[in-house]
């Protein structure tokens, strides 16, 4: 039985040439929103004061420690420590989860008061003010959406490490899936930034 | 082979991680001064150490080999151009 060839650089390499089209795919909507803030910027700023601190900031610390959780992780299936490992990403899974329900609350919040794509409100409002949650809802769905997938890639990660195909020799799958996870982290980062911060 | 990879060792993870919080902090409370049109600099400038953090440290990246890096500054670049390109035809209708 001939082993089959592990390349676990070329593997890694791959994963990261796919981060950076997602970095193109999210720098695109962050461009629409520059090129519209400018053209806005009166109804930007009135439109992100609806937007509330509190659900950007705390989502925000919960994709750090759920980054953190999956860098930890790591280091210690790396280590041998199989259980520390799989604590570790049932951490960053919790923590993950713990995002989309303080989103579903933040939508929810916003979609109660009729703001939402498609909403009879949007039309009654001034169109800078609707463009703004048109690019909040689209960037932050399809982040939401990236944050699903991730959850689920975090999973098959922790059945893969449970059932010793992922291990201390041979741990790229939960190295990549762990790259991806930062990106959603990263992308948030610049989210919390544009939509919670500046205006 | 790649078992002479390094690891990133649970310390510096962990000092990466609270310097996140405290940047997150710092743009925060930033974010109520009145800088005017700073606001925005700052905030990004903030994001952008703490993606630099992430990737560096979290991502493996400092300690990769040079193509990965690469890789990632020609991304930058071609973002860089995209959006520098955007806003010469913007700024100047």
């Amino acid at each position: 039985m001939s082993e089959h060839h592990k390349d676990h650089t070329g593997g890694k390499l791959g994963m990261w040439f796919f981060l950076l089209t997602e970095i193109m795919l999210f720098g695109g909507l962050f461009i629409l929103y520059a090129v519209y803030l400018k053209r806005y910027p009166k109804e930007f700023i009135s439109a992100g004061e609806q937007l509330d601190i509190r659900f950007g900031g705390g989502n925000t610390l919960v994709l750090l420690t759920s980054s953190f959780f999956v860098a930890m992780s790591i280091t210690a299936l790396r280590r041998k420590a199989k259980r520390v490992t799989l604590c570790l990403l049932s951490g960053t899974i919790g923590f993950a989860v713990l995002f989309m329900i303080n989103k579903y609350f933040e939508w929810s919040a916003k979609i109660h008061h009729g703001i939402y794509p498609g909403s009879p409100h949007m039309k009654e409002i001034a169109p800078g003010e609707s463009i703004f949650f048109s690019l909040y809802y689209i960037t932050t769905g399809l982040h939401g959406l990236h944050v699903i997938i991730g959850i689920l890639l975090l999973s098959w990660a922790w059945f893969a490490i449970k059932t010793d195909r992922v291990n201390h020799k041979d741990w790229l799958l939960l190295e990549n899936v762990g790259l991806y996870w930062h990106l959603v982290d990263i992308i948030w980062i610049f989210v919390f930034a544009l939509y919670y911060l500046v205006l | 082979m790649s078992e002479h990879e390094h690891i990133v060792s649970y310390k510096i993870i962990v000092i990466i991680w609270l310097v996140l919080l405290v940047l997150t902090g710092v743009t925060v409370a930033v974010s109520y001064l009145n800088l005017g049109a700073l606001n925005i600099w700052v905030a990004l400038g903030i994001a952008s150490t703490k993606s630099a953090l992430v990737i560096s440290f979290f991502m493996h990246m400092k300690y990769e080999r040079p193509i990965f890096k690469l890789c990632l500054l020609v991304t930058l670049c071609i973002l860089a151009i995209f959006i520098g390109f955007t806003f010469i035809d913007v700024l100047y209708r």
